[in-house]
C-alpha cells in the first residue's frame, strides 16, 4: 500500500504486461526515463522467460519521490495488454486487494489468480480505442494509461517517446504518440490515489542506468582498457555496454571462443601492462577456475565479473540468486589469495567496479566482482555513483635491473612488475611454484615463502572504510550483501521508532576477512541477522566461519527467483526484537 | 592501450637468448633442437630479448620459455594461444611466439587453435610434435597412431589421428610450415620466416621423444624437402598436405589475409565524457 497523503503517494508500483513483442518493454522504459524527467525516483525490472521471441513479458516498475531499489510487497496497478502466459511469471507480480487491474475485456476475462483477490478491474477497451488510431500501437496506449494514473505529465512523456521512437519515423512516431493520447483519455480517475507527490529534491541530477551498465563504467573509471569474453546472460550487457566505448577510450573488447579463453586473453593483456576484466555469469565463472588461480599463483591483476543467476548448472539464466559465494570465496585449488567483492546497490555497481580494478591491480592478483542479475539487469534512476579517481596504481619496476627479481619477497608481499618490451625485466610469469625469480621450484622454502607472500598481499592491506557499508547502531545487527541490501533498507524505515535499535551492515568486502572491523562494527549488538538469497545460507556459514559473531545469530535465507520484498524482512526482523 | 617501451636495437647472438636454466628434457629429446633454433632464428631476426613475449602452456616442450631470456609466460594446461593472443592485442609492438607440444595445442587447447588460425593475430604459434604425452609419461596423444600401444590405451586408441596442418589451412591459418628438430639450421630459417610473415604462422614441429617414443629416432632417415614450393592456394596446400606422407618439411602454404586487430575508432572520449548518456 502506497503511503498516501494530501499530495500523492510517495511510491507506486505497476506492472505492464503482455505477450513477448507487445513492447512492454519499451512502454517501461519511456515511463521509467519521463519519471525521472519528471524529478522522481524509479526502478524497472523486467519478467522474460527464455525465449528470444514471444513467450511471456512484463515491465515491473516502482516509482518514488526518493531513491527506489526494490519492489514492495504488491503492485499498486496492473496494466494488461494481454494475458498470455500470465500464469507464468504471476508470483512476480503480487497483488492485493487495494490494487487495481486495468484491461481490455476483448483480450478475456483476467485469470483466476488476478481475478480471485478481489480487487478492482477497470475495463479498457484497447482493441478498439487502437481500432481508430492508423498503426495503433497497445504498449504506448497502456503508456498513457500509465502516465495519466501516476500523475506523470504529458508533454514530458510526449518528448522521451519522440526521443526514443523518433527514428521510427514520422508515421511510426504519429501512431505512437496518438496512441499515448488514446491511453490518457481512457484512464480512469482512481481518485488520483496513485498520482504521486513532487520529490522533495526534484533538480538534483539524476541518472538512469542498469547495475551492468553501472559496472562497465566503474571499470572504464578504473581504467581497464581491455576486455576478452564470451556471452552469457545475465552479463552480456555489461559487455555490449563496454564495446563501443572501449574503442572510443583506445582500448579493445574480444569476444573469445569460450571462457577459458577471454580469461585467459586478459591475463596475458594484463600481464604486458593493460588494465584488463571480463564478464560472465556461474557457468562462466565455473570453467574460468583454473585460470583465475594461474592469475593468483602468477601474480597477474585481472577483474572477473560475474553477475551471479540461479544455480546449479544452467540453472535459472534470466533470474537471480546469490549462490554463488562458495565458488567465489572457495573455488580456487590450492591456497590461492584472491579478492572478492560485491555492489550494495545497482549505482554500487560502479563504485565496487572502480574498486576492484584498482585492488587487483595493487595487489597483483584477481579481484572477483560478485553483482546479481536482479542488481546487474534492473534499471534505475539513481543520483549519479560516485567516480571514487581511484586507478590502477600498478607498482611496476620501470629501470629492471638484472638483479631485479619478479617475485621478490617483499614486507608488503607486492613486488614491482617489469613491463614486457624494457631491457633488463624479462622473467616468465610462472604457474608452477617458483623461486623469488620466477623458476620452476619443488622446494619446501620457495613453495612457503611463495604463498605466505602472496597472502600478506592481502592480509597487510589496509582496506579501508569501504568494506562495508553501516548504517544505525541499535543492538540488532542485519547483515548482507548484494540486491538484499534494498529491501532491507526499506524495511528498517518500515519498522517502529524508524528502526533505531538496528544497525545494518552491507558488506562489500568479503574477501579477505576483515575480522577487527567487523569486531568494532559489531560492538554493542547482541544479536544478529544474516539475510541471503541462496538455499545453503552459504553467506551465513562464511561468516560464521571467520567472524566472531553474536551467539544469538540467525539466518534468513531461500533461493531466487523471487527477490526480497521489503515486507517480508520486515516481518523476520520483528521477529528478532 | 598505449603502453609501449622502447629500447636500443642492439645485435644479438644466439647465445643472447639462452637462459641459465638447466632444461628438464631427457638427453636427446628433439626439444633442446628447437630451443637452439628458435634462438637461431631470434638472432637473425635481430629482436632483442625483452621485445619478445614466448608463452606456453603445460607440458615437455612447453617449459621452453624458462630456457631463454626473453619475457616469457608459463600458463595453465592448453591455454597459451589465448595468453598470446591477449598479449598481441594489448601490446602489438611485441613479437609474440606461443609455443607447446601436440596434447597442449590440439588435445586441450584444440578449440583455441582453430580459433586462432581463424582470428589470425599475428603471432607464431609452434608445436613441438612428438605424438605423445611425455610428462605424464607416455600416453597417445591426437596424433598419435592408432595402434600405438599404452598403459593408458591397451591395444592401440583405435582412434585416427588429428592432422594439424590441414586443420590450421581449413581455419585460416595464414602461414603453415612443417620443420623437424633434427635440422636446426633449417628449423631457424623457417621460424624466421614465420615471424616474419603476417597474421598467424603455424608450425608444426617433428620433434622425437627418445624416452616414450624411441622408434622416432628413425624420423631423422625419413624426412625429406617438400618438392615443390609453398602455395597461396589453401585448397592446393590442403591436397599435398592430405596426400603426402607426413615427413614432408618445409614451408607449404603462405596466405596473405590482413591479420587481426580490434577496430580502432577515429573519434577518442574521455572516461567522462560517457556520464552524459546517463543523464535524464
Amino acid at each position: 500500500m502506497p503511503a498516501n497523503s494530501q499530495q500523492g503517494t510517495q511510491s507506486v508500483s505497476v506492472a505492464l504486461v503482455g505477450s513477448g513483442g507487445a513492447g512492454v518493454m519499451t512502454a517501461g522504459t519511456i515511463l521509467l526515463d519521463a519519471a525521472a524527467k519528471a524529478g522522481w525516483y524509479g526502478l524497472m525490472t523486467r519478467s522474460v522467460g527464455p525465449q528470444i521471441r514471444g513467450g511471456e513479458s512484463a515491465a515491473l516498475l516502482r516509482l518514488s519521490t526518493a531513491p527506489v531499489e526494490c519492489h514492495g510487497d504488491s503492485f499498486d496497478v496492473l496494466i494488461a495488454v494481454d494475458w498470455q502466459n500470465f500464469t507464468r511469471f504471476a508470483k512476480e507480480v503480487p497483488l492485493s486487494a487495494h490494487s487495481v487491474v486495468l484491461a481490455d475485456p476483448a483480450a478475456g476475462a483476467p485469470p483466476a489468480a488476478v481475478a480471485d483477490i478481489g480487487l478492482q478491474i477497470v475495463d479498457v477497451p484497447m482493441q478498439e480505442l487502437l481500432k481508430k488510431i492508423a498503426g495503433g500501437r497497445p504498449n504506448m496506449l497502456a503508456l498513457g494509461l500509465a502516465a495519466m494514473v501516476l500523475g506523470i505529465p504529458e508533454d514530458v512523456v510526449a518528448k522521451v517517446v519522440e526521443r526514443r521512437l523518433g527514428k521510427k519515423g514520422g508515421e511510426a512516431l504519429d501512431s505512437s504518440l496518438q496512441s499515448v493520447a488514446a491511453g490518457r483519455a481512457a484512464a480512469p480517475g482512481l481518485d488520483g490515489r496513485f498520482a504521486l507527490a513532487p520529490a522533495a529534491d526534484a533538480t538534483a541530477p539524476r541518472w538512469l542506468m542498469s547495475g551492468n551498465q553501472a559496472a562497465g563504467l566503474g571499470a572504464l573509471r578504473g581504467g581497464v582498457r581491455f576486455v576478452a569474453a564470451y556471452p552469457i546472460t545475465p552479463a552480456t550487457e555489461v559487455l555490449e555496454w563496454m564495446a563501443p566505448r572501449l574503442t572510443k577510450l583506445g582500448g579493445a573488447l574480444v569476444q573469445a571462443e569460450d571462457e577459458l579463453a577471454s580469461i585467459n586473453m586478459i591475463i596475458g593483456s594484463s600481464f604486458s601492462g593493460v588494465p584488463s576484466l571480463t564478464a560472465t555469469s556461474g557457468p562462466g565463472y565455473s570453467l574460468m577456475s583454473e585460470s583465475i588461480g594461474l592469475a593468483v599463483a602468477a601474480e597477474v591483476p585481472i577483474v572477473v565479473v560475474n553477475v551471479m543467476r540461479g544455480g546449479p548448472s544452467t540453472g535459472i539464466a534470466t533470474k537471480s540468486e546469490q549462490a554463488d559465494l562458495n565458488i567465489a570465496v572457495y573455488g580456487l585449488h590450492g591456497d590461492a589469495p584472491h579478492v572478492v567483492v560485491a555492489p550494495t546497490s545497482i549505482g554500487d555497481c560502479a563504485v565496487t567496479s572502480q574498486w576492484a580494478v584498482h585492488l587487483a591491480e595493487k595487489l597483483q592478483t584477481p579481484a572477483i566482482v560478485l553483482s546479481d542479475q536482479f542488481l546487474g539487469q534492473a534499471q534505475a534512476v539513481l543520483s549519479p555513483p560516485l567516480d571514487t579517481g581511484e586507478g590502477p596504481d600498478r607498482l611496476i619496476n620501470a629501470a629492471p635491473m638484472a638483479s631485479s627479481a619478479r617475485y621478490e619477497v617483499t614486507e608488503s608481499g607486492v613486488s614491482p612488475m617489469p613491463v614486457p618490451g624494457v631491457a633488463g625485466g624479462q622473467y616468465i610469469s610462472e604457474s608452477l611454484t617458483h623461486n623469488i625469480r620466477g623458476r620452476p621450484s619443488t622446494l619446501a622454502d620457495d613453495h612457503l615463502a611463495q604463498i605466505e607472500k602472496r597472502q600478506r598481499k592481502l592480509s597487510s592491506f589496509d582496506f579501508g572504510a569501504r568494506w562495508a557499508d553501516i548504517e544505525g547502531d541499535g543492538p540488532i545487527a542485519i547483515i548482507s550483501w548484494g540486491s538484499c541490501c534494498a529491501p532491507i533498507r526499506e524495511a528498517m524505515s518500515l519498522l517502529n521508532g524508524g528502526g533505531k535499535d538496528l544497525r545494518f551492515i552491507a558488506l562489500r568486502l568479503l574477501s579477505p576477512v576483515q575480522p577487527e572491523r567487523m569486531a568494532q562494527a559489531l560492538r554493542g549488538v547482541e544479536r544478529a541477522l544474516i539475510i541471503e538469497q541462496s538455499h545453503s545460507g552459504q553467506l551465513y556459514r562464511y561468516l560464521r566461519a571467520h567472524y566472531d559473531l553474536p551467539k544469538d545469530t540467525m539466518c534468513y535465507h531461500r533461493p531466487g527467483p523471487l527477490a526480497f520484498t521489503p515486507g517480508e524482512i520486515r516481518d523476520q526482523i520483528a521477529r528478532m526484537q | 592501450m598505449n603502453v609501449e617501451a622502447t629500447s636500443a636495437l642492439k645485435a644479438c647472438a644466439p647465445a643472447d637468448y639462452k637462459s641459465d636454466v638447466k632444461p628438464v628434457w631427457c638427453p636427446g629429446c628433439g626439444d633442446y633442437s628447437v630451443l637452439l633454433a628458435m634462438q637461431k632464428a631470434f638472432a637473425e631476426l635481430g629482436t632483442p630479448p625483452e621485445k619478445i613475449a614466448l608463452i606456453t602452456g603445460i607440458g615437455c616442450s612447453s617449459r621452453i620459455a624458462s630456457y631463454t631470456t626473453c619475457y616469457g609466460f608459463h600458463g595453465v594446461h592448453g591455454r597459451a594461444l589465448a595468453l598470446g593472443t591477449g598479449v598481441k592485442i594489448a601490446r602489438p609492438d611485441l613479437t609474440v611466439v606461443v609455443a607447446g607440444g601436440d596434447g597442449d595445442g590440439f588435445s586441450i587447447g584444440g578449440n583455441h587453435f582453430m580459433h586462432a588460425c581463424r582470428r589470425n593475430p599475428d603471432l607464431t604459434y609452434i608445436v613441438m610434435d612428438n605424438q605423445v604425452y611425455g610428462m605424464t609419461k607416455g600416453q597417445p596423444s591426437p596424433t598419435t597412431d592408432p595402434e600405438w600401444q599404452s598403459a593408458l590405451a591397451p591395444g592401440g586408441t583405435g582412434i585416427r589421428p588429428f592432422h594439424p596442418l590441414v586443420i590450421a589451412l581449413a581455419s585460416g591459418a595464414n602461414f603453415v610450415a612443417r620443420c623437424f628438430s633434427g635440422d636446426p639450421n633449417g628449423t631457424a630459417q623457417t621460424l624466421v620466416e614465420a615471424i616474419r610473415h603476417p597474421g598467424f604462422s603455424f608450425v608444426q614441429i617433428l620433434s622425437p621423444c627418445v624416452t616414450f617414443r624411441p622408434e622416432q629416432k628413425e624420423w631423422r632417415k625419413v624426412v625429406h624437402p617438400a618438392p615443390v614450393e609453398a602455395t597461396d592456394d589453401p585448397a592446393r596446400a590442403a591436397r599435398r598436405i592430405m596426400s603426402d606422407d607426413n615427413f614432408n618439411i618445409g614451408i607449404l602454404y603462405r596466405g596473405s589475409r590482413p591479420p587481426y586487430r580490434p577496430k580502432q575508432s577515429e573519434t577518442r572520449i574521455a572516461v567522462a565524457d560517457l556520464e552524459r548518456e546517463f543523464t535524464t
